[in-house]
């Protein structure tokens, strides 16, 4: 073999072995706080994996090592078969709370990402605009994050993350502060734009029901401290979906109850042990 | 600010600014009264009719307009400088752990200072024309500046933060993208503040030594126990404290329109 070594074609889009983050305690001389624990989760290319686990389970812990906004206490990170150092710049991060900038518009915001990558203000609002309105929101390019209701905002975050069109994208209970209806929306939204182009996408949630509608895999992690995938579970149901309909389905229902049966156990044992502290 | 904004506010009852006019005119009433049936002595306190032809006699001949200019303009230049600096030093600290928790001493020493006992050195250094009482002015806006900016980059949403830096935004970009907006938001909230203490610092400058200004018509008056046209320039004072106020509302509205603001709804 001559020349550089190019990664495995079929090497996983992202990969996280042996994974174990402790965090110092905040109490002095008490032992860390050990959030996961030796976790191995590979994602492949193209794929839509969900992450379901209990509250406080350190779900988003992982993905910020995904991201490598974490470095992980122990274990190692590959994206796409190359060892991830420093920030993950093949991923787009959909974060859990409000991360928009406040003080730049709807527009600017979803810009935002190409102006860094050194594009010329008007290319990138162009670019912007095209995708303000692939999320329906072509009229409100100037409103601010707060004029915007929270179904907008999430809907210009998503346009934000994917306007960057990253291979990998990591989203953190993205609809988790919605209505139902909204959420539904924004969810065969997402499968919609996933499904045209597909990228591997990491999906954490704590609701089931929402993880088998939308992915090829689901994860259960346990309970924390020093959480771990417990179980995975395949979902074969056809695509193209609708989440609203796909939850009425037999098949859906059967394998609802299987994982949840595996679930069931890590929430109670994280109830128990939230009552403790 | 908000007590500004409640004043200057939308949502107030039809009339108010009568009432408010009224008010004014009752005190100078009673100011009157008291001091023509002499409860209040004149001397002491003055009378308001001389006061205000004390007023007009500055404005009708023209007097005043060189020693307003000149305090006006340390106070702008005061402002200006103290602005940028606390800009520049608080983004510095805020951003550099070791520089802060090195010079945090010294800068609580130096804001604990009452920095009004600087102006006779000042006047010894940059002499008795503006310069000093624009580098007073300029200690006492640094400090509120300063410390809004330092805190307004430590308050920046880490979330907001780890989503530029997953946007791709450099360390450059950052501070351009998402301090520097973050950091302006608190300083325009310390932006009366700032722009009453540069005020203070201009007058009180000048009223310490100087050779033009309103400081330094008061301080004349006083010299000659003139008390009405000590009061005539405490009105001017107030007038155009009031004035400075009001612009820099203006600017505030029109620089933070990405603010919320309670209970807005948006115009049709």
């Amino acid at each position: 073999m001559t020349g550089p070594r190019a990664p495995l074609p079929l090497s996983p889009a992202l990969a996280l072995e042996g994974v174990t983050c402790a965090f110092a305690a905040k109490a002095r001389g008490a032992p860390p706080y050990t959030a996961v624990k030796d976790v191995t989760l590979s994602v492949a290319r193209g794929e839509f994996v969900s992450v379901v686990g209990p509250t406080g389970c350190g779900k988003s812990t992982l993905l910020n090592v995904a991201a490598g906004l974490l470095t992980p206490s122990a274990g190692k990170v590959t994206v796409f078969g190359q060892a991830l150092t420093g920030l993950n710049r093949r991923a787009g991060y959909l974060f859990q709370t409000e991360a928009l900038m406040p003080w730049r518009n709807a527009l600017d915001n979803i810009a935002a990402g190409l102006v860094f990558r050194g594009m010329a203000q008007a290319a990138a609002r162009a670019q912007a605009q095209d995708w303000l309105q692939r999320v329906g929101l072509s009229g409100c390019g100037d409103r601010y994050p707060h004029q915007l209701s929270g179904g907008m905002r999430r809907r210009v975050a998503l346009a934000q993350t994917l306007v960057l069109d990253p291979q990998i994208l990591l989203m953190d209970e993205p609809f988790s502060a919605l209505d139902i209806q909204t959420r539904q929306l924004m969810e065969n939204e997402l499968l919609e734009l996933w499904s045209a182009n597909k990228k591997s996408v990491v999906f954490i949630t704590h609701d089931l029901e929402e993880a088998i509608a939308l992915s090829d895999r689901v994860v259960i992690l346990s309970a924390g401290p020093g959480t771990r995938p417990i179980g995975t579970f395949a979902v074969d149901l056809p695509r193209p979906r609708d989440v609203a309909e796909i939850r009425l389905t037999p098949q859906f229902l059967q394998l609802h109850r299987n994982i949840w049966d595996t679930l069931k156990a890590e929430v109670v044992k994280g109830y128990v042990q939230s009552q403790r502290h | 600010m908000s007590k500004v904004n409640g004043i200057s506010g939308r949502a107030q009852p039809r009339g108010l600014f009568v009432y408010q006019a009224l008010l004014l005119l009752g005190s100078f009433a009673l100011w009157h009264v008291l001091t023509e049936t002499e409860i209040l002595p004149p001397f002491f306190f003055g009378k308001p009719l001389i006061v205000l032809q004390r007023v007009w006699e500055w404005f009708a001949s023209g007097k005043i307009y060189r020693h307003l200019g000149i305090t006006l303009l340390e106070t702008v230049l005061a402002f200006s400088v103290g602005t940028l600096l606390g800009l520049a030093v608080g983004l510095w600290l805020a951003l550099s752990p070791i520089a802060s928790a090195l010079l945090d001493p010294y800068v609580k020493a130096a804001n604990a200072m009452p920095r009004v006992i600087l102006a006779p050195i000042f006047s010894v250094w940059f002499g008795l024309g503006i310069w000093s009482k624009v580098a007073l002015g300029v200690t006492l806006v640094f400090f509120i500046v300063f410390f809004n900016v330092y805190q307004g980059v430590k308050e920046v949403s880490p979330v907001v933060l780890s989503n530029a830096r997953m946007l791709g935004a450099a360390p450059r970009q950052l501070l351009r993208y998402v301090y520097l907006p973050s950091a302006t938001s608190w300083v325009f909230s310390s932006l009366h503040t700032a722009v009453g203490m540069a005020f203070v610092g201009a007058v009180v400058g000048e009223y310490l030594g100087s050779a033009a200004g309103i400081g330094y018509l008061i301080l004349q008056a006083e010299g000659a126990f003139d008390i009405n046209t000590v009061l005539a320039g405490i009105l001017v004072l107030t007038a155009f404290a009031l004035l400075l106020d009001f612009v820099v509302t203006r600017v505030e509205r029109r620089l933070l329109t990405w603010r919320p603001v309670q209970g807005e709804t948006e115009p049709l």
